[in-house]
């Protein structure tokens, strides 16, 4: 059975604003009279200028391709990559948001069709009532669909159910020739558009299957782990037993603490295992926000000490091992959705997120990374540690079976960009990668070695894409 | 594309030779810069520098560049963005000058202030453009403490970097939020071919100092950047001696 659902209309629209503001043009009005605007990612840092165009239906966004012009054009979302990927300088950027409509719903069968501009947040809101939750989420409810699938994102259930594209049953694809084409799992051009960043065409919408859920709480299990040797055979032996693991490293502890963690798992708690009061709604989904903090945030007010003094009492906060404890989905999943913007308390200087993966049997890399970033000392109060399951079949798909790192820096950080060069050089060596969605700053010689999938992806874009039509400031940089 | 940390891949040295332009190359080619467009005029020292660079493993390429003909300017650095994006241009050309010769014979000064001025207007504004049409990179401009405040002993000098530095403020003025960065360097002393023989002025700095600077300058997006950073609050206090006793400061 199908469900027909109406359009969501704008004012339904409960996703927060894109960091940067959309001018709205009719995109078939062209060039003249736009002015271009700075935009930048999530980190904050190397701004540059697009023409910001909104476009409403499939047809707007085709002619809005069509008009882009000599610099090209890429789609963005709620702009949630940490880098560049989202940015064009020069050249257009189509802001998805305004393709918001979710089309229809199998509440049997658990599958959504949807606007690339849907936000997981939205789709949560829609689908919870119905008992499916989205096959995958970020640390984040805000990303698009769209930005889902061209990231090819990964969650904390990444060792039991991959990432978001494999969850995929079909993607309409507005390619560089102007067509829509649609995009079935096991084409060439499907593995190239999951991870691909866009560069392949306009997701336009997609075909999603959904996971089943009795209630909207999740069952989580907490334990603190004393080291990273400790955490990584909690993880390597535990793991199975939970749909969601993941885990939070403080890591500016050193010497025999290097490495100590909060680690949570879980899974979607059943309907008998709630407290009778909940059991009256159990699927409700009414996430709170906090204020966002003021524009102008002073810069270096994430210095070492404060990092310290917060690390310090995150892990002491933490139960030592606590079971079963009810948690709603954002407290457990996106826990900094709730502060709008967060991304501002870096100040002016922004902040990058350094992202990789080493495979298993190179432990030994992910350690050396670990002591490095101890040993230095680098302020980061957002590190998360988590094991991957199978690789997943996009070219450019971040994942692979082993471990990945995350960790937030402040990008004022005096002789950051050498240190972070040099744990490229770990990870590389080691056989791994870092993750395209969250760079801003990766050599591009080492891009090759860390991607194989990387000769084809730009053979097939080539081919479809020969003048180059979309083109981001990532593409520019590392000449994907 | 610059990276996070404002570090350029391409780069544009306008006064290819300058010392300062070339110890911020070479710093930069050791980061992520591969292709430097060295601009100046044709001589064995370009060639010598573009190799040099070379060494360390960049593209290098020359074009002929005067600064005292302006005419030429807009087709030939028209032909430099057309080969690519550049993330970086670098305003490095300027003459000292010898302060009594120029004194004495005016047009010694003229060419003085059509070298630091009227040359870095017309190419600063055509780079701009350029800029703005890719819509990003870093424009720095090499100003000088001596554009600060008038001084008896290089007067001529200090109002060609006067005027470029309201110029280069401007710009960076016009150009805010368009994805160009303006930024205005302003060393004091530089130890360099350029002041060879002369009485060393206090904090006195080289080069390579003046390179670190503007690569911390992108890293921050600074739009003004002094060298050594003490000389900001020297020279605001400077800035503020009443004349007759400025005239006989031995500054």
């Amino acid at each position: 059975m199908s469900a027909e659902r109406a359009p969501a209309t704008p004012t339904e629209h409960t996703a927060p604003p894109a960091p940067v503001t959309p001018v709205t043009p009719a995109p078939t009005a062209g060039r003249d009279g736009y002015l271009p605007v700075p935009v930048t990612g999530w980190g904050r840092t190397a701004p540059s200028a697009a023409l910001l165009m909104r476009p409403r239906t499939h047809d707007e966004a085709v002619a809005a391709v069509h008009h882009c012009g000599s610099r090209g054009a890429i789609a963005r979302g709620l702009g949630r990559a940490y880098g560049d990927a989202a940015q064009n300088a020069g050249g257009a950027v189509l802001d998805m948001t305004g393709l918001d409509r979710i089309r229809t719903i199998d509440a049997e069968g658990g599958v959504v069709v949807c606007d690339a501009g849907v936000s997981l947040h939205r789709l949560m809101e829609v689908l919870l009532p119905l008992g499916w939750f989205v096959p995958v989420t970020p640390g984040t409810r805000y990303v698009t669909v769209g930005g889902a699938v061209c990231a090819d994102i990964h969650g904390k259930n990444h060792h039991v159910s991959g990432s978001f594209s494999r969850h995929v049953l079909s993607l309409e694809l507005l390619t560089a020739d102007g067509e829509v084409r649609t995009v079935l799992p096991g084409t060439e051009l499907f593995d190239a558009t999951a991870g691909g960043m866009g560069l392949t065409g306009v997701v336009l919408s997609t075909t999603l299957r959904l996971h089943p859920v009795q209630t909207s709480l999740m069952s989580v299990d907490t334990e603190r782990t004393t080291d990273l040797d400790d955490l990584m055979a909690r993880l390597t032996t535990g793991d199975d037993r939970y749909r969601y693991s993941v885990a939070w490293i403080d890591l500016l502890a050193r010497g025999a603490a290097t490495g100590r963690a909060v680690l949570t798992r879980g899974d979607h708690a059943p309907l008998d295992a709630l407290p009778a009061r909940a059991r009256r709604r159990p699927l409700e989904f009414r996430p709170r926000r906090l204020p966002a903090p003021p524009g102008p945030v002073p810069g270096g007010l994430l210095g070492r000490t404060s990092v310290s003094v917060f690390n310090e009492l995150w892990y002491r906060r933490a139960p030592r091992a606590r079971r079963g404890r009810m948690q709603g989905i954002p407290a457990f999943f996106h826990p900094l959705d709730g502060v709008p913007h967060w991304n501002r308390v870096y100040g002016r200087g922004g902040f990058v997120q350094y992202q990789f993966v080493v495979g298993h049997g190179r432990e030994e890399a992910l350690r050396e990374v670990v002591r490095r970033v101890a040993g230095r000392g680098c302020p980061s109060f957002l590190a998360v540690l988590k094991r991957f399951g199978e690789g997943d079949p996009g070219w450019l798909s971040f994942p692979m079976p082993g471990w990945t790192l995350a960790l937030d820096v402040p990008a004022g950080l005096p002789g950051l960009d050498a240190f972070l060069d040099g744990l490229d050089q770990v990870v590389a060596d080691a056989g791994g990668r870092v993750y395209l969605a969250k760079d801003s700053r990766l050599r591009p010689e080492l891009l090759t070695v860390m991607y194989p999938g990387l000769d084809r992806f730009r053979a097939l874009r080539a081919r479809i894409d020969p003048r180059g039509v979309f083109v981001s400031d990532l593409a520019r940089r590392l000449s994907l | 594309m610059k990276d996070a940390f404002g570090t350029p891949q391409t780069l544009l040295v306008l006064g290819g030779t300058s010392e300062i332009g070339l110890a911020t190359a070479r710093r930069l080619v050791a980061r992520r810069a591969r292709t430097v467009w060295l601009a100046g005029r044709p001589s064995p020292s370009l060639d010598s520098a573009a190799d040099g660079l070379r060494e360390l493993g960049a593209d290098v390429r020359t074009v002929p560049f005067d600064a005292l003909d302006p005419s030429g300017h807009e087709e030939l650095l028209g032909k430099v963005f057309a080969e690519g994006d550049i993330d970086m241009v670098l305003l490095a050309f300027g003459v000292l000058g010898d302060q009594a010769h120029d004194e004495a014979r005016p047009l010694a000064a003229v060419r003085v202030a059509q070298t630091n001025y009227t040359g870095a207007v017309s190419s600063g504004l055509i780079c701009a453009g350029a800029l703005q049409a890719q819509g990003h990179g870093s424009l720095v401009v090499l100003s000088s403490v001596a554009g600060e405040r008038a001084r008896r002993a290089n007067f001529i000098y200090g109002s060609s970097k006067a005027g470029l530095d309201a110029f280069a403020q401007g710009l960076g003025d016009a150009l805010h939020g368009t994805g160009v960065h303006v930024m205005v360097v302003r060393p004091g002393f530089v130890r360099s071919r350029m002041t060879a023989g002369m009485a060393e002025a206090p904090l006195a700095t080289t080069p390579d100092q003046v390179a670190r600077a503007i690569e911390r300058g992108l890293r921050r997006r600074s739009e003004t950047v002094w060298v050594p950073g003490v000389l900001r609050v020297v020279m605001s206090a400077l800035r503020h001696v009443p004349r007759p006793l400025f005239r006989r400061l031995p500054v």
